[in-house]
């Protein structure tokens, strides 16, 4: 499902060069529940980013589900965002101002789904979350955890093939975090893959497979 | 993504910015108040005057003895004849296209009743003053004098002198002195204000001929020539100006149309209007500006939004229509209630001078608002466009 060839990302900063991913090839099939670790400045945000087709690889050669996503316009990434991947954030980003309703609904809102649907869809997400009742309310209405809850219904309200989630729990305190790990593992599952990117071992034990990152290279791996 | 859907959208992103919002919004709103108010000053002042000239009559020439121009030495013959009743009858019967003719002669004088006095201007005419100057009676009748007739002793009050001098009773029937002469009052005008600086209610009317007599006057002071319609001033004018001269074998008067001055002061005041629009126009780009300005911050401060909105999938288009309907709803929501405010602030306005008919002209209205919606979509294409740009990840990290 997801084949990187030999991908690097750089940055100029000033008049140096930061190397952030350097030559990572990996695959990941359809299914998988796969975390990335490693320390702060590590790369794995930015390989996070490159495979949700948020970034753009600066060589190398990035296949999702058979499409060559350097080749693709930004319309078209973005239609690839919007039908094919979700993403659960540390901080949430849930929008402020939007209930939690509404804030589900902004997916196919950007995808031309009619009102009605979108409710009924924005309805039965937050219900698989367990949050049919704070529908109306607002994130600063919420708890920490609801905040995430809400956010994994969003990344999931499209039936995206393809769950991103950078450092899901980071914000999280121990029983949150174990409540949204849970959820997160339960909505992967049949072709749903599963990329975790966390610096919590206790969160990537969870995982089939932990890549380690350091110094923008892949380590080793464990299963 | 339907439009209504966006304008939702841009809707509930602009409530929750109140604060900002309703600056901006009051920045758009202040700069149409001020076009729509400034405009509708300048043109309450144009159509001011103009009707102010238009209550003098409109379709008129005034014939006034002696020449305006500048000349030397006076060659021999140069002598300004007089203006008398007899060219005023010459001209009602010689020159075609004459609705009618209205000498008056002019003088000042004390009008006594009982014990009480006042001076004022004695106006001699005739009956055909009252249609030519559109002068309306309140009580009683005008002067039925005609140029044919002698004098005789009839006297028409101005309100205000009637006012002052029988107060409160009614001056029909009575006998007025003025200077030696005695004169039955037959009428009271209507009040009709000041006009030009000149109070049409002080005043009084008597027959022209009589005036002459009293006050031993051979000239007349003007001739009112009325005219069908505006086309017919300028060939009665030649036509008036040709017998005159014939009679007087001197080119010794002056014929002027009120509508030459009248259209002078249009087009004045026309500029004044043009310039106040002008200065309006500055202060709407002020305003544009201020949305310009508003826009960028929404955008910087709304980057991790932007970043969001394209992580879920939001292709540039629909972010880049997401601020445009945002820039659209302000300027237009400012535009409506800075025409309201406009209009309300002019409605004050006339409330203390209800003689000055200002109101804001359409084609201002159209303009501010245009040029408000114009102004808000142009300056918030540039802030979206930047927007857009933006790449996800930066956008994200919010900084």
């Amino acid at each position: 499902m997801i084949e990187l060839e030999n991908v690097c990302r750089s940055y100029t900063v000033g008049d140096s060069e930061v190397h952030a991913v350097e030559h990572v090839s990996l695959h990941i099939g359809a299914g998988e529940h796969v975390a990335i670790m490693g320390p702060s400045g590590s790369g794995k945000s930015t390989l996070l980013h490159i495979l949700g087709c948020l970034d753009r690889p600066t060589s190398g050669r990035y296949l999702f589900r058979g499409r060559d996503v350097g080749t693709l316009s930004d319309d078209e990434r973005s239609h690839l965002r919007q039908q094919e991947i979700g993403f659960v954030f540390q901080f949430f980003y849930l929008l402020g101002r939007l209930t939690a309703g509404a804030n589900v609904e902004l997916p196919m809102l950007f995808a031309g789904v009619g009102g009605n649907e979108r409710k009924r869809r924005a309805e039965e997400a937050l219900e698989a979350v367990g949050l049919a009742d704070r529908i109306h309310h607002r994130p600063d209405q919420l708890s920490g955890g609801q905040r995430q809850r809400v956010a994994i219904a969003r990344a999931l309200v499209m039936r995206p093939s393809l769950l991103l989630a950078d450092e899901p729990t980071g914000n999280l305190d121990r029983s949150s975090a174990e409540e949204v790990m849970g959820l997160l593992e339960k909505l992967r599952g049949g072709d749903r893959t599963l990329i975790v990117v966390t610096h919590d071992p206790e969160v990537a034990q969870r995982a089939q497979r932990i890549i380690r990152m350091s110094d923008g290279r892949i380590g080793e791996e464990t299963a | 993504m339907k439009v209504g859907e966006l304008l939702a959208f841009a809707l509930g992103a602009l409530r929750g910015h109140r604060l900002r919002t309703s600056l901006s919004v009051a920045g758009v709103a202040v700069g149409i108040a001020a076009v729509v108010a400034l405009t509708a000053l300048g043109d309450g002042a144009r159509t001011y005057v103009v009707r102010e000239f238009s209550s003098l009559g409109s379709n008129l020439l005034i014939v006034i003895p002696g020449k305006v121009e500048t000349t030397g030495a006076i060659p021999f013959g140069g002598v300004t004849h007089d203006l008398t009743v007899a060219d005023a009858r010459s001209i009602a019967m010689r020159v075609p296209g004459v609705v009618r003719v209205a000498p008056i002669a002019v003088a000042t004088d004390a009008v006594h009743w009982a014990d009480r006095s006042r001076s004022v201007p004695i106006l001699g005419v005739t009956a055909a003053y009252q249609a030519a100057r559109q002068v309306t009676v309140a009580s009683g009748r005008f002067l039925e004098t005609t140029m044919a007739q002698g004098g005789g002793q009839e006297l028409v009050l101005g309100a205000k002198v009637a006012h002052e001098l029988f107060r409160g009773s009614s001056p029909l029937g009575r006998i007025v002195r003025v200077g030696a002469w005695r004169y039955r009052v037959v009428g009271v005008m209507a009040p009709k204000g000041r006009s030009l600086g000149f109070d049409f209610d002080d005043l009084v009317f008597i027959p022209v001929k009589t005036a002459m007599r009293m006050f031993n006057r051979t000239s007349l002071f003007r001739i009112l020539v009325e005219v069908p319609s505006a086309d017919e001033l300028a060939p009665v004018k030649r036509r008036v100006t040709r017998l005159l001269n014939e009679r007087h074998r001197a080119d010794d008067v002056t014929v002027i149309t009120q509508d030459a001055v009248l259209s002078a002061f249009s087009s004045i005041l026309g500029v004044l209007t043009l310039a106040l629009a002008g200065l309006a126009s500055v202060s709407l780009s002020v305003a544009g500006v201020g949305i310009m300005n508003v826009m960028l911050v929404a955008v910087s401060e709304r980057r991790r939004e932007i970043g969001i909105l394209k992580a879920l999938g939001a292709t540039n288009r629909q972010v880049l229509g997401a601020f445009l309907a945002e820039a659209v709803v302000l300027s237009t929501t400012g535009g409506l209630l800075g025409l309201a405010a406009g209009a309300a602030g002019v409605r004050v306005f006339v409330a203390f001078y209800p003689s000055f008919p200002a109101s804001p002209p359409a084609w201002s209205i159209a303009a501010a608002m245009g040029v408000a919606v114009a102004v808000g979509v142009g300056f918030g294409v540039w802030p979206a466009r930047r927007a857009t740009r933006l790449d996800p990840v930066t956008a994200l990290r919010g900084r």
